[in-house]
């Protein structure tokens, strides 16, 4: 047993130490906080386009005058003054925009804008929707039809998910549990492979070394691969670590420094206790809900805590079924290139299910074959961590936890059959008949 | 010490022992050896107990072979190997810990060898930097650190150059006047004669000769004598008290390599004497390289 504490130290050790891990371990906070960066460019940004501007109109068609809606950011002022006294003003109000309209507006680049500076794409974008709007109106007025009736008629839809669970009715957002799932699946899924390969790589090392005899005649080989795993494991669980506290630590500080008053309002909230009768309504936010707000809003329905346990959980327990197996391809071979038949195998099963999640599994987390999947311990990894934030039934989810138990015990038993031969055969090409043979070895 | 008893030991389609049995006494120096693919190293690898055989048991000092016997063993394979990316000092006591050493005694050990072969600059080099002759050293301190009272050399003078291994060879002397029982393989017969008290010889996974050094070139003798002497050519007639088994005329001198049959070396010098001068008369006994190769090609 102490034996094993002193391999899983030095396997632990040697990589942490590594330059490559700290990078890894610095570049995720670091990338977030360019994000960060590069949000708060943006909204400094914002402020830009934020600013008010008066656009003055000069219209000679006489369709348009007074029919403009003020906007936050832009105001709308006829303009009845001659032409050149209008260019005139512009040059003091450095701000403004002369819109002029000639009579015949329809003309290509009839209709031009005047201004100081360059009239952003926005500004230009709302002006011509209105222009738009107010030119079929005035069309469709001349054609005799009642513009009142037809808005009234105009419907705008748009479907609120909400989620039926014990304690009631509460918030859903399919777009966030979509994302959640497609992230933690391409994550188990790069994780398994990259910590996976590592053990296998300090195997392959360990044999064209030839220190493993040195160590096998101190531990057994049992003991040298389970504390390899175990150590490799054990920095991969570091690093995610390090990952989230860093990355929540850039978060917290980013919010403070470049979002200061800018961050989403608040939304007022309203609780029930359970059996109580859900309120009739809402409180409703009182200005539009911002895109970026919307967003938030969604991430806050999804169960960070429980997503987070899930994946801990089946990055244990996946990372152990497969880097026993990995270990065992390691023992089999002299060097990385010969990896590759026996590589195929082991990670079709990943891989295929790694390739449906994007498209039949997101759609259909509840279907027959998503259960399956999450059940037979090889594809269980990937196909759960889809699954999960769409919320899956305790039953399923401690039969497939129970299902990984026995599936990494089993791995484990089988590949340190073959390893402990594996390790001490050099020079030899190995087919999957030798492997078979090595298994049923006797000690 | 160590006590070998009918080991046998079945791969798939072939057989690496066959009922070998062997006695390694304390305090010995003990040569193992064997063409390629006898079965050394298979053997080697079960005293380790890095495989199990299929039959057979293994006494260390009267006790049956079992896992704390492991600390008490040092073993140095033939395909040397260490760590290549980690610092010589760190691996040395990683590996002495494995063998049951705490870190501060592993440290104070390494600190005396070091100091003893002269290599303290080592301490923080990676094996990478290190010459192949330096890395079999470390390699050989790794082996001994945990002053094992049995040390397994699988073939320990490959790799080094004469110098580096007359050094070991007298470290290797030197553990064992302290009392460490030595067990190693090699090809090299010269190191054999020099340093063994004992051998065995295996070959095709059979035992094919074991014994004490001496015993078993005197075995071997056959009376056979070689003579040289100055004067004329002698001939031959039937009245002398040996028969000749070749002749070789020297710049000055005359050899000749005789047998005696129940005769002694004395009734060939009353032949002699009269007739040449005698220049030297020896006995020849078979070098452990002869019985060797006449051993395994009787085998074949």
């Amino acid at each position: 047993m102490n034996k094993i504490l002193l391999i899983i130290q030095r396997e632990y050790l040697t990589r942490v130490k590594k330059k490559s891990f700290v990078v890894m371990t610095l570049l995720v906070p670091g990338l977030i906080l360019a994000m960060y960066a590069i949000i708060a460019l943006i909204y400094a940004n914002s402020d830009e386009i934020n600013a008010k501007h008066l656009v003055q109109v000069h219209d000679e068609s006489g369709i348009f005058k007074g029919k403009f809606h003020n906007k936050k950011t832009l105001l709308f002022a006829d303009n009845n003054k001659p032409l050149d006294e209008a260019k005139a003003d512009l040059k003091k109000n450095h701000d403004d925009f002369l819109l002029i309209i000639p009579t015949d507006f329809t003309k290509q680049d009839g209709i031009k804008i005047l201004s100081e500076s360059k009239p952003n794409f926005t500004i230009v974008g709302t002006i011509e929707d209105q222009m738009n709007q107010i030119a079929s109106g005035n069309s469709m007025v001349k054609a005799g039809i009642d513009t009142a009736k037809l808005n009234a008629i105009k419907s705008d839809i748009s479907i609120k998910a909400m989620e039926v669970t014990d304690k009631g009715v509460k918030d859903s957002s399919i777009g966030a549990a979509y994302g959640a799932g497609i992230a933690g699946a391409i994550l188990i899924y790069i994780s398994l492979f990259i910590y996976g390969a590592q053990v296998m790589r300090g195997v392959i090392e360990e044999k064209t070394n030839r220190i493993i005899e040195v160590i096998v005649s101190s531990v057994k080989p049992f003991q040298l691969m389970l504390g390899k795993i175990i150590g490799v494991g054990m920095v991969g669980l570091t690093q995610f670590m390090l990952w989230i506290v860093l990355s929540t630590g850039v978060t917290v500080i980013a919010g403070n420094v470049f979002m200061k008053d800018k961050g989403p309002e608040k939304i007022e909230k309203t609780y029930h206790k359970p059996g109580e009768k859900a309120p009739a309504a809402v409180t409703q936010n009182t200005t539009p809900k911002s895109p970026a707000i919307a967003f938030f809003d969604s991430l806050k329905t999804i169960r960070f805590a429980y997503i987070l346990g899930c994946f801990v959980f089946y990055f244990i327990t996946g990372y152990l079924l497969y880097s026993a197996l990995f270990a065992a391809v390691g023992s089999a071979v002299d060097s990385e290139t010969e990896t590759q038949q026996f590589m195929f195998p082991i990670t079709l099963p990943l891989l295929f299910t790694y390739i449906l999640s994007f498209s039949f599994l997101i759609n259909n987390p509840d279907s027959s074959l998503a259960f399956w999947l999450s059940v037979i311990p090889f594809t269980a990894p990937v196909a759960m961590m889809v699954r999960v934030p769409f919320g899956v039934p305790d039953w399923q989810l401690a039969l497939s936890g129970a299902m990984m138990i026995i599936g990494f015990l089993f791995t484990t038993w089988v590949a340190a059959r073959i390893y402990r031969v594996g390790i001490l055969m050099y020079g030899k090409k190995t087919s999957y008949k030798e492997l078979a043979k090595w298994f049923f070895y006797k000690e | 010490m160590l006590s070998i008893r009918n080991i046998v030991k079945q791969y798939a389609g072939h057989c690496a022992l066959s009922d070998v049995s062997l006695e390694v006494e304390s305090g010995q120096i003990f040569g193992l050896l064997g063409p390629n693919g006898a079965g050394k190293t298979s053997l080697i690898r079960i005293i380790n107990q890095i495989t199990a055989p299929d039959s057979g048991e293994i006494f260390f000092n009267g006790e049956k072979l079992n896992q704390s016997h492991i600390e008490r063993i040092g073993y140095m394979p033939e395909e040397r190997g260490l760590y290549k990316k980690m610092e010589i000092g760190e691996q040395m006591i990683y590996l002495a810990r494995l063998k049951g050493l705490s870190r501060d005694e592993a440290r104070k050990r390494l600190k005396y060898w070091f100091e003893k072969l002269k290599i303290e600059s080592w301490w923080t080099k990676k094996v990478e930097e290190l010459s192949k002759g330096m890395q079999q050293k470390a390699q050989f301190v790794a082996t001994i650190l945990h002053e094992p009272e049995l040390i397994i050399l699988d073939e320990p003078f490959s790799g080094f150059d004469p110098v580096n291994a007359e050094e070991i060879k007298d470290e290797i002397l030197e553990l064992n006047k302290k009392g460490a029982t030595i067990l190693f393989s090699t090809h090299r017969m010269e190191s054999v004669e020099e340093m063994c008290s004992a051998i065995a010889l295996i070959n095709k996974s059979k035992k094919i000769l074991d014994g004490k050094v001496r015993d078993i070139r005197n075995s071997y003798r056959n009376d056979t004598y070689l003579v040289e002497y100055i004067g004329d050519k002698l001939s031959f007639d039937g009245s002398q008290p040996f028969d000749v088994v070749a002749e070789t005329a020297n710049y000055d001198s005359n050899t000749l390599r005789i047998q005696l049959n129940g005769k002694t070396s004395n009734d060939v010098l009353q032949y002699l004497m009269p007739r040449v001068r005698i220049n030297m008369l020896q006995e020849v006994i078979p070098s452990l390289n002869e019985v060797f190769i006449n051993k395994v090609n009787l085998n074949k």
